[in-house]
């Protein structure tokens, strides 16, 4: 009996010295892209030290309003805030991890990576100025390519999305005439042809469901279901299928020396370059109220730079360069 | 003798204090029940101010316009409701076109024709089937039930109807599936078991007298049920086509998965097209603050209205036809 008062008391001491380790539980919120691999990382990160970290996919747009409401410790955004921005309300903004998005396709018989289209003929397709998949602009850059005669559906994201903000901010950049029709951002005006879809996988499944669809999705999930791919013409001329290793060519001739370490990371001129890549970010306040916090922000995105690459890499997103998680590392070292 | 009359004395005290505790717990429970009351009507005239409030911006920058401008374009910050409402009473109309003479027959089924043994487990089935949540609904309606439907249903109401000037524009445009046909087709599936449900209990009110009577002097099944069974139940019928009504136009998960989500209108059923909750669902947790989000509530206006315009006209309906009976 009384060896069993004692190890309650051991206990009730040990949850004691316990929670004041926990009380540095640190939450985040927005984007739904790094979701699955920041649960990942929080997982691993609780595992090695012990503490909480919540991350809530609310979408970017959400994570901002809550970071600048100051109701989470970190926010989550697939679209850069521009230094202006960043400088006005005292926020740091770093990159954590990154990814692509995928162009694909359901056309009977065709495999993957084996139409090929280059930027302007893939934006002239998603404004609904190309309908027929025997098109002269497709047949001509797929000699050989038995295409058929049916018609285009364009299959997109209907809920407001950082994959469409990154999908169309390429294909802007692309042709004026995507820039004018459809624009540019988390929700656009998509043409006559199109049907949306709510996520990820409502776009996958339209894709794979309606005969001769076109539609975009993360890497990841295009992965997972196995779908096909188109082969996209990059700025140095070469035709890239979408993989883990394009995306990090892509990030390897980016610079990211620049204030809110957000460069273009979209059409990027390495040899193997996949086009269409982004990267997420974390938002924190460089002097926060709670220091204690801070620092959890700060130890948990250190401690997940550098040991969840194989955790990012095994949920389909790419780790980022090790110089950049150096940068990266300096550049939190200014949070407070 | 005295103890007597002191006894009942007590006993006239006793039941006054005791009747002062029941009044006491009687104005207690009524402040209570009006207090719960209240609160209904506060938070419906909190969410009409509040509604308002957010909506102002947008309301203030398109004008009445915003109701029948059938624009919806985001990156140009121009909005107009037209899309949405025309995609919400479209799939609401089709539902309810469906589901009403279905629902008319599980009910007379129920009540009149079918066998005593089947009554229960047919009436259970229906309610179970008011009980699945729409997401069910909705991931059923995109996985099985549109690639079916785009596969045999829809090339054959082409091949049937395609060349007939009016009804072959419904049809047009290539099966996908999933549309504004597709919606109305799910959402009527949705609605069946609320309808249906309603009227089984409605007809049951029918006092069996009068029914009997109406066989005895030779009437025919037909003859009772329009005769009999639907003048007595008018009202609740109207009621519960009037629930129906109200599920289809505010559903939103399933709607979102099989309207197919295009800010257009087309001719079509079987175009793709948006609703006002399915709009909702989508935009609303990436709109950015400013004329985006103040559309949105605009939109969430838009639908309350139009259900308290039902609701009235359905309390309207009601009111007519109890003054026609001379009830």
């Amino acid at each position: 009996m009384h060896n069993f008062m004692k190890s309650v008391l051991v206990a009730a001491l040990f949850a004691a010295g316990a929670h004041s380790a926990v009380a540095a539980d640190i939450t985040g919120a927005g984007a739904t892209f790094p979701y699955a691999v920041y649960t990942k990382w929080a997982e691993g990160y609780k595992a090695a030290t012990g503490n909480q970290v919540n991350y809530q996919g609310i979408g970017s747009s959400g994570g901002v309003k809550q970071i600048k409401a100051k109701t989470v410790d970190f926010g989550g955004t697939d679209a850069p805030l521009k230094e202006a921005d960043l400088d006005a309300v005292g926020l740091l903004q770093v990159p954590t991890v990154m990814g692509g998005a995928t162009i694909v396709v359901n056309l009977p018989g065709v495999t993957s990576g084996q139409i090929k289209l280059d930027g302007e003929t893939a934006a002239n397709i998603f404004r609904g100025a190309i309908t027929k998949w025997n098109d002269a602009a497709i047949a001509k850059l797929n000699p050989g390519v038995k295409l058929p005669a049916s018609a285009i559906t364009v299959a997109h994201r209907s809920d407001g999305s950082g994959t469409t903000y990154v999908v169309t901010h390429y294909l802007a950049k692309q042709s004026m005439a995507f820039k004018r029709d459809v624009g540019a951002g988390n929700t656009v005006n998509w043409p006559m042809n199109a049907v949306g879809g709510k996520g990820n996988p409502g776009v996958a499944a339209n894709v794979s469901k309606i005969e001769g669809a076109i539609g975009y999705v993360d890497i990841a999930d295009a992965m997972k279901n196995k779908m096909i791919f188109i082969a996209l013409k990059n700025k140095a001329g070469n035709y890239i299928v979408p993989s883990q290793d394009a995306v990090a060519d892509a990030a390897a001739g980016a610079n990211f020396k620049v204030k809110g370490m957000a460069p273009d990371l979209l059409d990027q001129s390495h040899k193997n370059a996949w086009p269409i890549t982004t990267a997420t970010y974390l938002l924190v306040y460089e002097k926060g109220a709670d220091a204690a916090k801070q620092k959890g922000v700060v130890d948990f995105f250190t401690w997940s730079l550098n040991h969840g690459q194989k955790a990012a890499e095994e949920l389909g997103f790419v780790a980022l360069p090790a110089n950049v998680v150096k940068m990266v590392e300096a550049e939190l070292k200014q949070v407070k | 003798m005295v103890s007597s009359v002191a006894s009942s004395a007590t006993g006239v005290d006793l039941h006054a204090a005791r009747i002062s505790v029941f009044r006491r717990q009687d104005r207690f429970f009524h402040g209570l029940t009006q207090f719960f009351a209240l609160t209904v009507l506060l938070a419906l005239v909190g969410i009409l101010i509040s509604l308002g409030i957010e909506a102002a911006p947008a309301l203030q920058a398109f004008g009445a316009p915003f109701l029948w401008s059938n624009v919806w374009n985001v990156p140009e910050s121009q909005f107009g409701a037209l899309i949405s409402v025309y995609g919400t009473l479209m799939t609401s109309t089709i539902a309810l076109l469906i589901a009403v003479p279905v629902s008319f027959g599980i009910a007379l089924f129920l009540t009149e024709t079918c066998p005593l043994w089947l009554r229960r487990p047919l009436g259970t089935a229906v309610e179970l089937l008011a009980g699945i949540p729409s997401i069910v609904y909705g991931i059923w309606g995109l996985f099985v039930f549109a690639p079916l439907f785009a596969e045999y249903v829809q090339p054959s109401l082409q091949a049937a109807f395609g060349d007939i000037p009016v009804l072959g524009g419904l049809f047009a445009g290539t099966p996908m599936g999933i549309g504004i046909l597709t919606a109305g087709l799910v959402l009527s599936l949705m609605v069946i078991p609320f309808v249906a449900s309603v009227m089984r209990d409605v007809f049951e009110t029918v006092p069996p007298v009068l029914k009997e009577s109406a066989y005895g002097v030779g009437c025919t099944q037909w003859e009772v049920v329009t005769r009999i069974v639907l003048p007595y139940t008018r009202v609740g019928v109207v009621g519960g086509i009037m629930l129906g009504l109200g599920r289809a136009l505010g559903e939103t998960m399933a709607v979102t998965f099989v309207i197919g989500n295009a800010n257009r209108i087309a001719g079509s059923l079987f175009a793709p097209g948006n609703s006002i909750a399915s709009s909702l669902a989508n935009e609303f947790g990436e709109a950015e603050p400013g004329l985006h989000l103040a559309s949105l509530f605009a939109l969430g206006l838009v639908l309350f209205v139009i259900t308290f315009i039902v609701l009235a006209a359905s309390n309207w309906l009601i009111a007519r036809g109890r003054a026609k009976a001379g009830l």
